[in-house]
């Protein structure tokens, strides 16, 4: 870690005044690396991550092409992940280092992925609601300051956007289906709705590391904004389809034009992001022991490229 | 009964649909990122491949059942898939050694099948066979770095072999079903691919330091819908969500 020259934080923040992208060979302030790095690598991780709740239905997906969609989706999210993995090692960490923090609880990862996919139908809100709420933050971060990482929300927002429309149909055609098939849509909305909201992060007047990301130009918008923005998407199309917001205080406002909700319980977001949530024991558990037992592939794999090298 | 053609659709397309599950199984377990994303997307190749194959067999037996149905509605009984497809994944050598040993005999399938009288599924070969390609050259790619790789690598890919290999026998019986199908042009002649499978599979195995064991007890079976216990496990997980939106 190197203190930057006059002349070198001169050139960043005038970068930063112009809104020109930064990039990995520029000079940039230590704290400035080290926001991206913690927030990139999040992202990688939640990418990584959120393969385990989706790929928990793969194999009990209920029609093949149900099954071809989830797949291609699944390795959408881990193509995300190994894209932002890679957009993270521009500033100076290796893959190996990320996932040594991940495994030593000093990374974290989305909170949403905390929850159990307990039904088809929450593979739906997966998609509709989860994928939702990120593409409103992705868009969003296509015009963060950092240039790979800016561009990698434009090549990643673009797939986004169809998860969520499978996701929506996946609900959508549940709400056109028997009772049953409507309960079930119903009742993973309102395990998913809440959550989803609180994927934007804390209010805006209890954000702790905000103020820095906005001067440097990484978040371009408040979580309470983007969270509006997703609220009043989502609730004109869960009319649509028939879906109910599980939320009594929820009003529209004549005057603002915006939706109102009622409060979120950030008690059970502080818990879970703690680790007290229905699965992260397991999460993590499931990712160090996969790493673990590829141990000795990866080992293999190595060994021999050196005997081709030599 | 099914007729032959009937039987030679659910023959190829349950090889790739109960395969295309084994892969899937992979998802978030594998050793590397980059192998998630091969496992699955080779899953997504033979579900693929299975979905078009079910398609035909539907509209061929008319019988009011869509693929669906013939994919998750059937029981264990009526899966005409070959047991190599159906051993459980094991360790990553295991699964590896399992994708050589029966891609590199679906290649040398589809290669004959892209010619066939039937052209549907000259198509749906001519498709298989590019995939399959690729997932033969993943797998023998793989092979040689275990095989060369440490001694952990090396024993347990050769443990894995010497465990399916009494599984490849099957895949070149020629019963009643294929000398029909290879009578009317549909087919292919099995025995002729065995020799050519054979010299494939022992220079890449000793390419890579392993060796092929002797052909000791051969387990057949699959093709008349007589599997091993991992098959009803399998239809019993992949039934879960379709009888949960039958209701």
């Amino acid at each position: 870690m190197t203190m930057l020259t006059e002349s070198q934080s001169e050139f960043f923040e005038a970068k930063i005044a112009r809104d020109e992208k930064i990039e990995p060979r520029d000079p940039m302030p230590d704290d400035y690396r080290v926001h991206l790095i913690r927030q990139i690598s999040q992202h990688a991780h939640s990418e990584v991550i959120g393969m385990q709740p989706e790929g928990n239905w793969v194999t009990r997906a209920p029609s093949l092409r149900a099954k071809l969609i989830l797949l291609a989706k699944i390795q959408d999210e881990c193509g995300h992940g190994l894209y932002l993995y890679s957009a993270a090692e521009t500033l100076g960490i290796s893959r190996d280092e990320m996932l040594a923090q991940l495994h030593a609880g000093r990374a974290k990862y989305s909170s949403i992925f905390n929850y159990p996919t307990l039904t088809w139908a929450d593979i739906g809100a997966i998609g509709w609601l989860v994928d939702g709420a990120a593409i409103v933050n992705q868009v969003s971060l296509q015009r963060t300051s950092f240039g790979p990482y800016s561009r990698a929300m434009v090549r990643i927002c673009k797939e986004e956007s169809f998860h969520q429309r499978q996701g929506y149909e996946i609900m959508a055609q549940m709400m056109a289906g028997t009772p049953k098939q409507r309960a079930m849509a119903q009742d993973a909305m309102n395990r998913w709705w809440a959550p989803s909201l609180m994927m934007f992060g804390p209010p805006d007047n209890d954000s702790p590391r905000s103020h820095d990301a906005f001067r440097w130009k990484i978040k371009r918008e408040s979580n309470d904004t983007l969270r509006q923005r997703f609220i009043d998407k989502t609730v004109q199309q869960a009319e649509v389809i028939g879906l109910t917001i599980p939320d009594p205080d929820l009003k529209f406002n004549e005057v603002t034009g915006h939706y109102e909700i009622g409060p979120l319980n950030w008690k059970e977001f502080y818990d879970v992001v703690k680790g007290n949530g229905p699965c992260n024991q397991q999460r993590m558990a499931h990712h160090i022991r996969v790493h673990e037992e590829g141990a000795w592939v990866r080992e293999a794999a190595q060994k021999a490229m050196e005997q081709v090298n030599h | 009964m099914e007729s032959p053609l009937l039987q030679y659709l659910f023959r190829l397309g349950d090889d790739s649909l109960i395969l295309g599950h084994r892969l899937a199984e992979w998802c978030s377990r594998a050793p590397t990122l980059e192998e998630d994303l091969a496992l699955t997307n080779m899953s997504l190749d033979h579900i693929g491949r299975a979905k078009m194959i079910l398609e035909y067999a539907a509209s061929f037996e008319a019988l009011g059942r869509d693929a669906d149905e013939l994919a998750f509605g059937r029981d264990e009984r009526h899966y005409h898939n070959l047991l190599i497809t159906e051993v459980p994944n094991g360790d990553f050598a295991v699964t590896m050694v399992r994708m050589f040993l029966f891609s590199a005999f679906d290649v040398l399938r589809l290669d004959e099948l892209s010619s066939s009288e039937d052209e549907t599924l000259a198509g749906i070969a001519q498709k298989g066979v590019k995939e399959s390609r690729y997932h033969r050259r993943h797998a023998a790619d793989w092979i040689w770095r275990l095989g060369k790789g440490t001694d952990e690598s090396h024993r347990r890919t050769q443990q894995a072999l010497n465990s399916l290999w009494g599984y490849t026998a099957e895949m070149f019986d020629m019963d009643d079903t294929e000398r029909v199908l290879l009578e009317e042009g549909i087919g292919c002649d099995l025995h002729t691919l065995r020799e050519i499978w054979k010299k494939d599979v022992n220079e890449v195995f000793t390419n890579a330091g392993l060796t092929l064991p002797e052909d000791g007890y051969m387990h057949r079976g699959g093709r008349n819908c007589v599997h091993t216990e991992a098959l009803g496990h399998i239809i019993a997980e992949m039934n879960y969500g379709y009888a949960m939106m039958q209701a």
